[in-house]
């Protein structure tokens, strides 16, 4: 049995079916978004000054990342077009271009920049003892400056307390830091660093150990603060400065996994569904590229159809580049 | 089932017309099917086994709540003899991991030793009540199944536009059937929550020392729904697509049969209204897997060991927007397909056109667009400040005016009919008063100051109870009752109906009436044993507890001539034609029951829906699809200019 309107449009509404499917579906995936974004401005707003982290994402990697996509959404179309205009090969190559973009920007997502966040730690003090650690908070010089307050130190984690889930990132940490000290010191061939205890360590087995991160090592003069405050334009290496910080002093630490604070929760949550979409839209874009029945087999049979087909996934692919466009700004620079 | 029964006796009308019909194998044709009405009918009987099963938890909860920490009669016996022998401790749900015996052990869990309902027995009873009711079997029947049987019928449509997402849609929504059946047996039992899973409580439940992330009742409530709501999303993109894409010729949108609009503004409603939820779903569950904050506000204190710590700066009152932004319009996916049905089960059996079919199409709009604005009426005990609280009052009390014209244009419609009292009639005439004090009891629940008192009690239950139980339930037995010879070719026993009818008419006001009383007096809605711990402030009302109980217990008995008489209906029920009811619309112009295809004669639309009793005209209905008699007037195609679809190609 034939359903009308498949492939044709119907001419009072002037849509063919799929056409008006995937509309709606955008309204329904418009409230998803627009229901995990205002969740991320509710938590943005009702979050106490000083406790929105700032600068923690990798701003030229992401836009990177925001370019392959965008470019993807152009040969999209070109690969639209290409079948409207009867040039097969034309499509294959455009489509494919699609689909390698895509990929790109999920292997940058997924072997770049979330690790990158998962090797890194946060410890966040409590308030009445946030006096104690001025020299790599620089709370004084931000009230000057008539900026937020912060209450988190953030770096790699170089020792952790006895029993903590965290102890072997503290040891890989560790290893690194050690590393990074030969290297400096000039003397690479360090052998023995793979078995090596933690370098830095203290008394008390209940503390960590953070290798600083810039904006954390330079908070003990006022020019170094202000760089710090816009650090997160251009990324900068952890800084060789360590500090210790008691146990009794710790409100919350942990990597920058989702459970590390509000903003991560929203960063993840937000970028691995987007992640998600775009997974779902490679897989449909391979589909509509290989030479399987409904896939571009169709272009013998029925080329229009096939056309149909890459304008409907096409808007979705749209759609979720869109997605991007707010995901980058809100996350990456605000 | 009920198509398979019958299927067998139109192969003669299925034969000699031109529809290629390749043979399905059973699989196909009844299980993974792609058309319509199989969907139709699998979301049906998946949804009463639901509802049926939603209202027997109730039925233990009401023996609690007549006769607390006395055993439940027959299954809290048993349970009580189950516990000797697993020697489980009293008044808690075992804990313990998978065995053999894991599934037995939560089952009885919910019961305590001496086999009556325990404390997190009760929990757990309510939550999934509310749940499975709401999402699991109101919205598959009455949206679901009725509008999947008969909108592409109505609008003179093969099928739906997408036939295999429909068919995606109906295996989605069991996947989320089976999780959440699942759910009650797993160490722990069921959610525990409440449907509307208020974090941090939903968020910290099930979460025991030394118990699974995931293997735990709340966990798979989240995925369950998860499920359910992509059913819904792909359900309801392909409805409005189908209602705008595969209209008959001549089918303008004025022409549209009420229900199909109703079921058009339902599906916008389940588009834009469920992904809120779905997302804020997703957040419950990275809160309770992943450790987020998303609803964890910082230095909550937690009296019980639990698994997880948070690191805080979440907000609870996230979760009740998002959750309440869908479950507003909620409201109306379950009211709007109600009244439809019995707006077309009204036209039909007074012999009359629908008084205000216009005004009442743009009510249900007015309706639908109003309902994402009321939504924060549920949280007027949140304290959220005077301005806000006062903006959704307005909003609220606005949202009643729509309402009271659809009820009115309804009532105005019986107004000098020649009504004939069949058993969906019946239905539908009781749905007006019920429906009616339903609404209009929700009025003190709109102003902020009377709220605050009411809030939470018993009230509550029997206004959004009056709504949807005496009023949408009534409305999908009136639906059954209508459809029936349609999908089945044979009549439902009119007596049974009757006896039915009456009988439930009767014992569901004993349930929910004397609520109001008890609501008014402060009757809690959430004490485990009914308000006997608070018998000095609500002695004089904690009486009707045993009143209500009954008239529960009775209005189950009731629903036994129901069910009895649908399936021997099926085999024993009186014959009838493509047309019994003397009906216009549609779904009547096809073959009982209609083939894989609906139509067996290229259909088109004349007139409007209901032209009922027309002054002059030989019979009192005409359908939709008679041509004018004037055989001087133009055909479909010209005369309604505005709809090229159906004009000749050039």
């Amino acid at each position: 049995m034939d359903i009308p309107y498949n492939v044709s449009a119907r001419p009072d509404t002037g849509l063919y079916n799929a056409k008006l499917g995937i509309w709606l579906f955008l309204a329904s995936e418009v409230m998803l978004f627009g229901g995990l974004f205002s969740a991320y401005i509710f938590l943005r707003m009702s979050s106490e000054p000083g406790y929105w982290p700032m600068g923690l994402l990798n701003v030229p990697v992401g836009t990177f990342n925001t370019f392959v996509l965008i470019a993807s959404s152009v040969t999209v179309v070109l690969a639209w077009a290409s079948l409207k205009m009867r040039r097969f090969t034309q499509y294959k190559v455009y489509m494919a271009i699609t689909i390698l973009c895509g990929l790109l920007f999920l292997g940058i997502k997924l072997f770049v920049e979330w690790p990158e966040k998962f090797h890194h730690f946060g410890v966040v003090v409590k308030k009445d003892a946030i006096a104690k650690y001025e020299p790599v908070l620089g709370n004084t010089i931000l009230a000057e400056l008539d900026k937020a307050p912060r209450y988190e130190i953030s770096g790699y984690l170089l020792d952790a307390p006895k029993g903590s889930p965290y102890e072997h990132m503290a040891k890989e940490g560790a290893e690194h830091f050690r590393h990074k000290l030969h290297e400096k010191a000039g003397n690479g061939a360090a052998a023995d660093a793979h078995h090596a205890e933690p370098i830095i360590t203290t008394d008390d087995p209940a503390d960590f150990v953070i290798q600083l991160d810039v904006a954390n090592a330079e908070s003990d003069t006022k020019e170094g603060v202000e760089r710090a405050s816009h650090a997160h334009f251009i990324p900068r290496p952890a800084s060789l400065k360590t500090a210790v910080i008691k146990a009794e002093d710790v409100q919350s630490a942990s990597p920058f996994v989702p459970r590390h604070s509000s903003y991560f929760s929203c960063y993840f949550l937000i970028t691995g569904l987007h992640g998600l979409h775009v997974l779902a839209g490679v897989i449909v874009f391979i589909y509509f590229w290989l030479p399987i029945p409904g896939g571009a087999n169709l272009y013998k049979t029925n080329p229009e159809h096939l056309a149909n087909r890459v304008e409907v996934a096409g808007l979705f692919w749209h759609f979720v580049d869109l997605v991007w466009i707010f995901v980058f700004p809100i996350f990456y620079l605000l | 089932m009920a198509s398979l029964a019958a299927n067998h006796g139109h192969d003669v009308a299925d034969d000699g017309h031109h529809h290629d019909h390749h043979e399905l194998g059973f699989w196909q044709k009844y299980i993974f099917s792609t058309d319509h009405k199989v969907i139709g009918i699998q979301y049906g009987l998946t949804g009463l086994s639901f509802l049926f099963f939603g209202f027997m938890l109730m039925l233990v909860m009401r023996w609690q709540l007549a006769h607390p920490g006395e055993a439940v009669p027959v299954i809290g016996e048993m349970a009580a003899r189950l516990h000797a022998f697993f020697a489980l401790p009293q008044n808690a749900i075992p804990k313990e991991g998978f065995d053999g015996w894991f599934w037995l052990r939560a089952l009885i869990g919910a019961f305590d030793t001496k086999g009556a309902l325990a404390a997190d027995g009760y929990n757990t009873y309510g939550a999934m009540h509310g749940t499975i009711m709401v999402f699991f079997g109101i919205v598959p029947v009455a949206f679901a199944a009725f509008g999947n049987y008969v909108v592409p019928l109505q609008i003179g449509a093969p099928d739906m536009c997408f036939p295999k997402i429909n068919m995606a849609s109906f295996w989605t929504f069991f996947i989320s059937c089976v999780i959440m059946l699942f759910s009650f047996v797993i160490p722990g039992g069921a959610a525990k929550s409440g449907w509307t899973a208020y974090p941090p409580l939903s968020v910290i439940a099930d979460m025991p020392a030394g118990g699974s992330l995931w293997w735990n009742g709340q966990t798979l409530w989240l995925i369950g729904m998860v499920f359910n709501i992509t059913a819904s999303l792909l359900g309801s993109v392909n409805f409005i697509a189908t209602i705008i894409q595969l209209r008959a010729p001549g089918l303008t949108w004025m022409r549209l049969p009420f229900f199909t609009w109703a079921q058009f503004i339902t599906a916008f409603l389940l588009l834009l209204a469920f992904p809120p939820l779905e997302a804020a779903g997703f957040m419950q569950l990275m809160d309770r897997v992943a450790g987020t904050s998303f609803f964890m506000p910082t230095g909550l204190m937690l009296v019980q060991n639990v698994e997880q710590t948070w690191t805080g700066g979440g907000h609870p009152l996230l979760w009740q927007h998002l959750f309440w932004f869908l479950a507003h319009p909620e409201v109306y996916v379950l009211i709007l397909p109600a009244l439809g049905m019995v707006a077309e089960i009204i036209a039909n059996n007074t012999r009359k056109p629908l008084y205000g079919y216009k005004a009442m199409v743009i009510a249900i709009f007015v309706l639908a667009f109003l309902s994402f604005i009321v939504w924060a009426h549920h949280m007027f005990m949140t304290g959220m400040g005077t301005k806000v609280a006062a903006f959704f009052q307005v909003t609220t009390i606005m949202i009643s005016v729509p309402s009271v014209i659809l009820l009115t244009c309804l009532l105005l419609s019986l107004w000098g009919g020649a009504i004939r009292f069949t058993v969906p009639m019946l239905f539908a005439a009781a749905f007006l008063p019920m429906f009616g004090i339903g609404g209009l009891t929700g009025i003190p629940l709109a102003f902020n100051t009377t709220d605050l008192y009411l809030h939470d009690t018993y009230y509550i239950i029997a206004h959004f109870h009056y709504i949807v139980a005496p009023g949408t339930i009534f409305a999908i037995f009136a639906g059954v009752y209508y459809w029936f010879p349609k999908t089945t070719g044979r009549h439902m026993g009119h007596f049974l109906g009757h006896v039915h009818f009456w009988l439930s008419l009767i014992f569901i006001n004993g349930v929910f009436f004397p609520m109001f009383l008890q609501g008014m007096a402060g009757v809690h809605r959430r004490w485990y044993d009914g308000g006997v711990t608070y018998d000095q402030l609500i002695g004089p009302v904690l009486h009707w507890n045993k009143f209500m109980s009954y008239s529960a217990f009775l209005l189950a008995l009731a629903q036994l001539p129901f069910i009895f008489n649908f399936f021997w209906s099926m085999k024993k029920g009186r014959k009838t034609d493509d047309n019994p009811w003397e009906a216009t619309t549609l779904e009547w112009d096809t073959p009982t029951p209609p083939p894989h295809g609906n139509f067996i004669k290229p259909i088109a639309v004349y007139r409007g829906p209901y032209e009922y009793s027309v002054p002059g005209a030989a019979k009192d209905f005409t359908p939709q699809s008679e041509p004018p008699v004037d055989q001087s007037q133009k055909p479909p195609g010209e005369t309604a200019p505005l709809h090229p679809a159906i004009a000749p190609a050039h």
